[in-house]
Protein backbone atom coordinates (compact mmCIF):
# COMPACT_ATOMS: atom_id res chain seq x y z
CA UNK A 1 0.00 0.00 0.00
CA UNK A 2 3.31 2.53 0.77
CA UNK A 3 3.46 3.63 -2.87
CA UNK A 4 5.67 6.92 -4.01
CA UNK A 5 3.24 8.60 -4.19
CA UNK A 6 1.14 7.80 -0.97
CA UNK A 7 0.52 11.46 0.54
CA UNK A 8 -1.57 10.09 3.62
CA UNK A 9 -0.53 10.56 7.01
CA UNK A 10 0.64 6.85 8.21
CA UNK A 11 0.21 6.63 12.23
CA UNK A 12 3.21 6.14 13.97
CA UNK A 13 2.81 2.00 14.07
CA UNK A 14 2.55 2.05 10.23
CA UNK A 15 5.64 4.00 10.07
CA UNK A 16 8.00 1.79 12.19
CA UNK A 17 6.47 -1.41 10.27
CA UNK A 18 7.58 0.76 6.94
CA UNK A 19 11.19 0.67 8.19
CA UNK A 20 11.72 -2.81 9.04
CA UNK A 21 10.10 -3.78 5.89
CA UNK A 22 12.82 -1.68 4.03
CA UNK A 23 15.00 -2.64 5.92
CA UNK A 24 14.46 -6.73 5.56
CA UNK A 25 14.08 -6.06 1.62
CA UNK A 26 17.98 -4.73 1.76
CA UNK A 27 17.83 -1.06 2.04
CA UNK A 28 19.60 1.28 4.43
CA UNK A 29 16.99 2.83 6.64
CA UNK A 30 16.61 6.03 9.00
CA UNK A 31 14.43 7.26 11.67
CA UNK A 32 13.86 10.61 12.39
CA UNK A 33 12.12 11.55 15.74
CA UNK A 34 10.39 15.21 16.71
CA UNK A 35 12.16 15.27 20.33
CA UNK A 36 11.45 18.76 21.37
CA UNK A 37 9.31 21.69 20.04
CA UNK A 38 9.13 25.44 21.01
CA UNK A 39 5.90 27.31 20.30
CA UNK A 40 3.52 26.81 17.44
CA UNK A 41 5.84 23.10 15.40
CA UNK A 42 2.90 21.25 13.68
CA UNK A 43 3.77 17.97 14.76
CA UNK A 44 4.53 16.63 18.36
CA UNK A 45 7.05 15.52 20.34
CA UNK A 46 7.21 11.76 19.00
CA UNK A 47 6.17 12.53 15.99
CA UNK A 48 8.21 9.90 12.87
CA UNK A 49 9.52 9.96 9.57
CA UNK A 50 11.13 6.57 8.40
CA UNK A 51 13.67 7.20 5.07
CA UNK A 52 15.15 4.86 2.90
CA UNK A 53 18.14 5.38 0.89
CA UNK A 54 16.74 5.87 -2.18
CA UNK A 55 15.04 9.19 -0.47
CA UNK A 56 11.23 7.69 -0.39
CA UNK A 57 9.74 8.44 3.05
CA UNK A 58 6.91 8.08 5.17
CA UNK A 59 5.63 9.77 8.05
CA UNK A 60 6.12 13.73 9.23
CA UNK A 61 8.16 15.63 11.60
CA UNK A 62 6.60 19.19 10.89
CA UNK A 63 3.63 20.13 8.30
CA UNK A 64 6.23 19.72 5.36
CA UNK A 65 8.45 22.48 5.34
CA UNK A 66 11.90 20.54 6.88
CA UNK A 67 11.10 17.08 5.21
CA UNK A 68 13.39 18.01 2.75
CA UNK A 69 16.46 18.86 4.77
CA UNK A 70 15.99 16.38 7.30
CA UNK A 71 16.03 13.21 4.70
CA UNK A 72 18.91 14.93 2.67
CA UNK A 73 20.94 14.84 6.76
CA UNK A 74 18.99 10.88 6.91
CA UNK A 75 20.96 10.15 4.16
CA UNK A 76 24.41 11.41 5.59
CA UNK A 77 23.91 9.79 9.11
CA UNK A 78 22.96 6.10 7.19
CA UNK A 79 26.40 6.53 5.76
CA UNK A 80 27.80 7.61 9.27
CA UNK A 81 25.82 5.48 11.13
CA UNK A 82 26.12 7.71 14.09
CA UNK A 83 22.78 9.33 15.29
CA UNK A 84 22.41 12.99 15.07
CA UNK A 85 20.07 15.77 16.33
CA UNK A 86 19.31 18.41 14.11
CA UNK A 87 17.76 21.68 15.31
CA UNK A 88 15.33 23.66 13.06
CA UNK A 89 13.56 27.13 13.77
CA UNK A 90 13.77 30.96 13.75
CA UNK A 91 17.23 30.85 15.67
CA UNK A 92 18.95 28.68 13.22
CA UNK A 93 20.67 29.20 10.58
CA UNK A 94 19.41 26.69 8.31
CA UNK A 95 16.33 28.02 9.08
CA UNK A 96 16.37 30.74 7.07
CA UNK A 97 16.76 28.48 3.70
CA UNK A 98 14.27 25.59 5.41
CA UNK A 99 12.18 27.51 8.02
CA UNK A 100 9.00 26.61 9.60
CA UNK A 101 6.45 29.04 8.52
CA UNK A 102 4.69 28.52 11.58
CA UNK A 103 7.64 30.43 13.90
CA UNK A 104 7.87 26.93 15.66
CA UNK A 105 11.35 25.22 16.52
CA UNK A 106 11.71 21.90 16.75
CA UNK A 107 14.75 19.30 17.21
CA UNK A 108 15.04 15.92 15.28
CA UNK A 109 16.71 13.07 16.43
CA UNK A 110 17.66 11.00 13.00
CA UNK A 111 19.21 7.28 13.53
CA UNK A 112 20.05 4.60 11.30
CA UNK A 113 18.18 1.36 11.29
CA UNK A 114 21.63 -1.27 12.51
CA UNK A 115 21.42 -5.18 11.69
CA UNK B 1 18.21 1.53 16.39
CA UNK B 2 19.35 -1.74 15.89
CA UNK B 3 16.51 -4.08 14.04
CA UNK B 4 15.87 -6.24 16.74
CA UNK B 5 14.81 -3.58 19.49
CA UNK B 6 12.34 -2.52 16.01
CA UNK B 7 11.00 -5.65 15.65
CA UNK B 8 10.08 -5.93 19.47
CA UNK B 9 8.62 -2.78 19.87
CA UNK B 10 6.14 -3.68 16.62
CA UNK B 11 5.37 -6.89 18.35
CA UNK B 12 5.01 -5.32 21.49
CA UNK B 13 2.54 -2.34 19.59
CA UNK B 14 1.17 -5.15 17.93
CA UNK B 15 0.11 -6.69 21.56
CA UNK B 16 -1.30 -3.41 23.23
CA UNK B 17 1.67 -3.62 25.49
CA UNK B 18 2.60 -0.01 26.75
CA UNK B 19 6.40 0.76 27.03
CA UNK B 20 8.84 3.20 26.41
CA UNK B 21 11.59 4.16 24.26
CA UNK B 22 14.71 5.51 25.90
CA UNK B 23 17.24 6.74 23.92
CA UNK B 24 20.43 8.21 24.70
CA UNK B 25 20.68 10.92 22.13
CA UNK B 26 24.56 10.73 22.29
CA UNK B 27 25.14 7.27 22.15
CA UNK B 28 22.24 6.04 20.15
CA UNK B 29 21.53 3.53 22.54
CA UNK B 30 18.24 1.97 23.57
CA UNK B 31 16.21 0.50 26.47
CA UNK B 32 12.89 -0.78 26.42
CA UNK B 33 10.68 -0.12 29.56
CA UNK B 34 7.43 -1.94 30.71
CA UNK B 35 5.45 -1.41 33.90
CA UNK B 36 7.17 -4.33 35.09
CA UNK B 37 11.00 -5.15 33.42
CA UNK B 38 12.84 -3.13 31.12
CA UNK B 39 15.18 -4.20 28.54
CA UNK B 40 18.41 -2.71 27.69
CA UNK B 41 21.65 -0.59 28.90
CA UNK B 42 19.32 1.51 31.64
CA UNK B 43 17.69 -2.22 32.34
CA UNK B 44 19.11 -1.41 35.68
CA UNK B 45 18.62 2.11 36.35
CA UNK B 46 15.74 2.63 38.90
CA UNK B 47 15.68 6.27 38.84
CA UNK B 48 15.50 6.29 35.69
CA UNK B 49 12.86 3.86 34.95
CA UNK B 50 10.66 5.65 37.35
CA UNK B 51 10.50 8.45 35.87
CA UNK B 52 9.67 6.43 32.58
CA UNK B 53 6.89 4.83 33.90
CA UNK B 54 5.57 8.19 35.04
CA UNK B 55 5.34 9.63 31.88
CA UNK B 56 4.45 6.54 30.33
CA UNK B 57 1.11 7.44 32.74
CA UNK B 58 0.31 10.51 31.77
CA UNK B 59 1.16 9.39 28.46
CA UNK B 60 4.17 12.23 27.23
CA UNK B 61 7.44 12.64 25.71
CA UNK B 62 10.37 14.36 26.18
CA UNK B 63 13.97 14.59 26.98
CA UNK B 64 15.72 14.36 30.56
CA UNK B 65 18.64 14.23 31.62
CA UNK B 66 21.53 12.51 34.70
CA UNK B 67 25.01 13.69 35.13
CA UNK B 68 26.04 11.83 31.99
CA UNK B 69 23.92 11.50 29.94
CA UNK B 70 20.64 12.96 27.86
CA UNK B 71 17.75 10.57 26.65
CA UNK B 72 14.71 11.41 24.16
CA UNK B 73 11.73 9.00 26.18
CA UNK B 74 8.99 8.17 23.82
CA UNK B 75 5.59 6.86 24.92
CA UNK B 76 3.90 3.81 23.50
CA UNK B 77 1.04 3.72 24.43
CA UNK B 78 -1.83 1.24 22.97
CA UNK B 79 -4.18 3.49 21.54
CA UNK B 80 -7.14 5.36 22.50
CA UNK B 81 -10.18 3.64 22.79
CA UNK B 82 -13.95 4.79 21.99
CA UNK B 83 -16.72 2.39 23.47
CA UNK B 84 -20.01 3.36 22.15
CA UNK B 85 -23.60 2.26 23.11
CA UNK B 86 -26.30 1.69 20.55
CA UNK B 87 -25.33 0.74 17.17
CA UNK B 88 -27.37 3.76 15.92
CA UNK B 89 -27.54 5.89 12.76
CA UNK B 90 -24.86 8.55 14.90
CA UNK B 91 -22.72 5.71 15.89
CA UNK B 92 -21.43 4.78 12.14
CA UNK B 93 -20.37 8.41 11.53
CA UNK B 94 -19.05 8.64 14.84
CA UNK B 95 -17.21 5.31 14.40
CA UNK B 96 -16.06 6.76 11.41
CA UNK B 97 -14.39 10.00 12.50
CA UNK B 98 -12.99 7.98 15.99
CA UNK B 99 -11.02 5.93 13.86
CA UNK B 100 -9.95 8.88 11.76
CA UNK B 101 -8.70 10.04 14.92
CA UNK B 102 -6.94 6.64 15.98
CA UNK B 103 -9.31 5.63 18.13
CA UNK B 104 -9.91 1.53 18.67
CA UNK B 105 -13.77 1.87 18.37
CA UNK B 106 -16.86 -0.55 20.27
CA UNK B 107 -20.09 -0.61 19.52
CA UNK B 108 -21.89 -2.54 21.99
CA UNK B 109 -26.00 -3.12 21.15
CA UNK B 110 -28.34 -5.83 22.16
CA UNK B 111 -29.91 -5.31 19.00
CA UNK B 112 -28.45 -7.63 16.30
CA UNK B 113 -30.01 -5.94 13.40
CA UNK B 114 -28.46 -2.48 14.79
CA UNK B 115 -24.91 -4.09 15.27
CA UNK B 116 -24.52 -5.47 12.01
CA UNK B 117 -20.84 -5.80 10.47
CA UNK B 118 -22.42 -3.90 7.41
CA UNK B 119 -23.07 -1.05 9.24
CA UNK B 120 -19.86 -1.04 11.32
CA UNK B 121 -16.93 -2.61 8.96
CA UNK B 122 -13.66 -3.10 10.56
CA UNK B 123 -15.44 -2.62 13.74
CA UNK B 124 -15.51 -4.37 17.26
CA UNK B 125 -19.12 -5.37 17.70
CA UNK B 126 -20.44 -6.79 20.97
CA UNK B 127 -24.37 -7.72 20.90
CA UNK B 128 -24.72 -8.19 24.90
CA UNK B 129 -26.58 -6.51 27.26
CA UNK B 130 -24.50 -2.85 28.09
CA UNK B 131 -23.72 -4.09 31.55
CA UNK B 132 -22.30 -7.66 30.37
CA UNK B 133 -20.53 -5.91 27.48
CA UNK B 134 -19.02 -3.26 29.64
CA UNK B 135 -17.26 -5.76 32.11
CA UNK B 136 -15.59 -7.93 28.97
CA UNK B 137 -14.03 -4.04 28.20
CA UNK B 138 -11.32 -3.17 29.94
CA UNK B 139 -11.90 0.48 30.65
CA UNK B 140 -8.57 2.61 31.44
CA UNK B 141 -7.24 6.06 31.38
CA UNK B 142 -7.86 6.15 27.69
CA UNK B 143 -11.37 4.97 26.98
CA UNK B 144 -13.97 7.39 26.19
CA UNK B 145 -17.68 5.76 26.72
CA UNK B 146 -20.86 7.33 25.05
CA UNK B 147 -24.35 6.29 24.84
CA UNK B 148 -26.66 6.82 21.91
CA UNK B 149 -29.50 4.93 22.23
CA UNK B 150 -32.04 7.15 24.22
CA UNK B 151 -33.21 3.76 25.59
CA UNK B 152 -32.66 3.65 29.41
CA UNK B 153 -33.03 0.18 29.73
CA UNK B 154 -29.99 0.32 27.72
CA UNK B 155 -27.66 3.80 28.84
CA UNK B 156 -28.55 3.84 32.00
CA UNK B 157 -26.54 0.43 33.08
CA UNK B 158 -24.06 1.54 30.50
CA UNK B 159 -23.83 4.68 32.33
CA UNK B 160 -23.90 3.38 36.13
CA UNK B 161 -20.63 1.35 34.98
CA UNK B 162 -19.31 4.31 33.25
CA UNK B 163 -19.48 6.66 35.72
CA UNK B 164 -17.48 4.74 38.32
CA UNK B 165 -14.41 3.55 36.08
CA UNK B 166 -11.58 5.61 34.87
CA UNK B 167 -12.75 6.21 31.23
CA UNK B 168 -11.62 9.80 30.54
CA UNK B 169 -14.90 10.92 28.69
CA UNK B 170 -18.51 9.92 29.48
CA UNK B 171 -21.11 11.46 27.61
CA UNK B 172 -24.93 10.19 27.06
CA UNK B 173 -27.22 11.36 24.19
CA UNK B 174 -30.40 13.67 24.80
CA UNK B 175 -31.98 17.22 25.40
CA UNK B 176 -31.75 18.75 28.94
CA UNK B 177 -34.95 17.02 29.64
CA UNK B 178 -33.77 13.41 29.28
CA UNK B 179 -31.13 14.19 31.04
CA UNK B 180 -32.88 15.21 33.95
CA UNK B 181 -34.86 12.73 34.23
CA UNK B 182 -31.95 10.31 33.84
CA UNK B 183 -30.19 12.12 36.43
CA UNK B 184 -33.64 11.28 38.88
CA UNK B 185 -33.47 7.71 37.98
CA UNK B 186 -29.82 7.29 38.62
CA UNK B 187 -29.99 9.62 42.22
CA UNK B 188 -32.93 6.74 42.83
CA UNK B 189 -30.69 3.39 41.66
CA UNK B 190 -28.40 5.05 44.43
CA UNK B 191 -25.73 6.71 41.96
CA UNK B 192 -22.87 8.71 43.84
CA UNK B 193 -24.21 12.08 42.50
CA UNK B 194 -20.46 13.48 41.87
CA UNK B 195 -20.43 10.44 39.91
CA UNK B 196 -23.37 11.45 38.05
CA UNK B 197 -22.14 14.85 37.42
CA UNK B 198 -19.24 13.25 35.28
CA UNK B 199 -21.51 12.19 31.92
CA UNK B 200 -21.52 15.28 29.79
CA UNK B 201 -24.69 15.51 28.74
CA UNK B 202 -26.76 16.75 26.65
CA UNK B 203 -23.68 15.00 25.02
CA UNK B 204 -20.92 16.50 22.30
CA UNK B 205 -19.85 20.58 22.27
CA UNK B 206 -23.06 23.03 21.03
CA UNK B 207 -22.17 23.18 17.31
CA UNK B 208 -26.07 23.53 16.42
CA UNK B 209 -25.46 20.37 15.04
CA UNK B 210 -28.23 18.40 13.07
CA UNK B 211 -27.03 15.59 10.67
CA UNK B 212 -25.66 12.38 12.28
CA UNK B 213 -22.66 13.56 10.70
CA UNK B 214 -22.92 17.02 12.20
CA UNK B 215 -23.45 15.08 16.08
CA UNK B 216 -20.91 12.97 15.38
CA UNK B 217 -18.74 15.93 14.94
CA UNK B 218 -19.62 17.59 18.18
CA UNK B 219 -18.74 14.42 20.19
CA UNK B 220 -15.54 14.12 18.83
CA UNK B 221 -14.90 17.63 19.38
CA UNK B 222 -15.85 17.17 23.35
CA UNK B 223 -13.73 14.16 23.33
CA UNK B 224 -10.75 15.45 21.82
CA UNK B 225 -10.89 19.06 24.12
CA UNK B 226 -11.78 16.40 27.24
CA UNK B 227 -8.88 14.68 26.35
CA UNK B 228 -6.21 17.20 25.81
CA UNK B 229 -8.11 19.43 29.19
CA UNK B 230 -6.60 16.16 31.39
Amino acid sequence: MAGNNVKVQLSDEKILSTALVWKNSGKSVAIATVIKTWGSSPRPMGSQLAVSNDGTFVGSVSGGCIEGAVVTEALEVMKSGKPKVLDFGVSNELAWEVGLACGGQVKVLVEVIEE
Amino acid sequence: MKKNILSKILDDQEAKTPFVLLTNIQSGEQTVIYHKGAVGPEAKNLELLKICRRYMKDNKNGIISDPKNEFFLHVFNPPLRLAIIGAVHIAQPLTQMAKIAGYDVIVVDPRESFATVDRFPSTTIITEWPDDAMEQIDIDRRTAIVTLTHDPKLDDPALSVAIKSNAFYVGALGSKKTHALRVDRMKTEGNDERQINRIHAPVGLNLHAVSPAEIAISIMAEITATLHAL
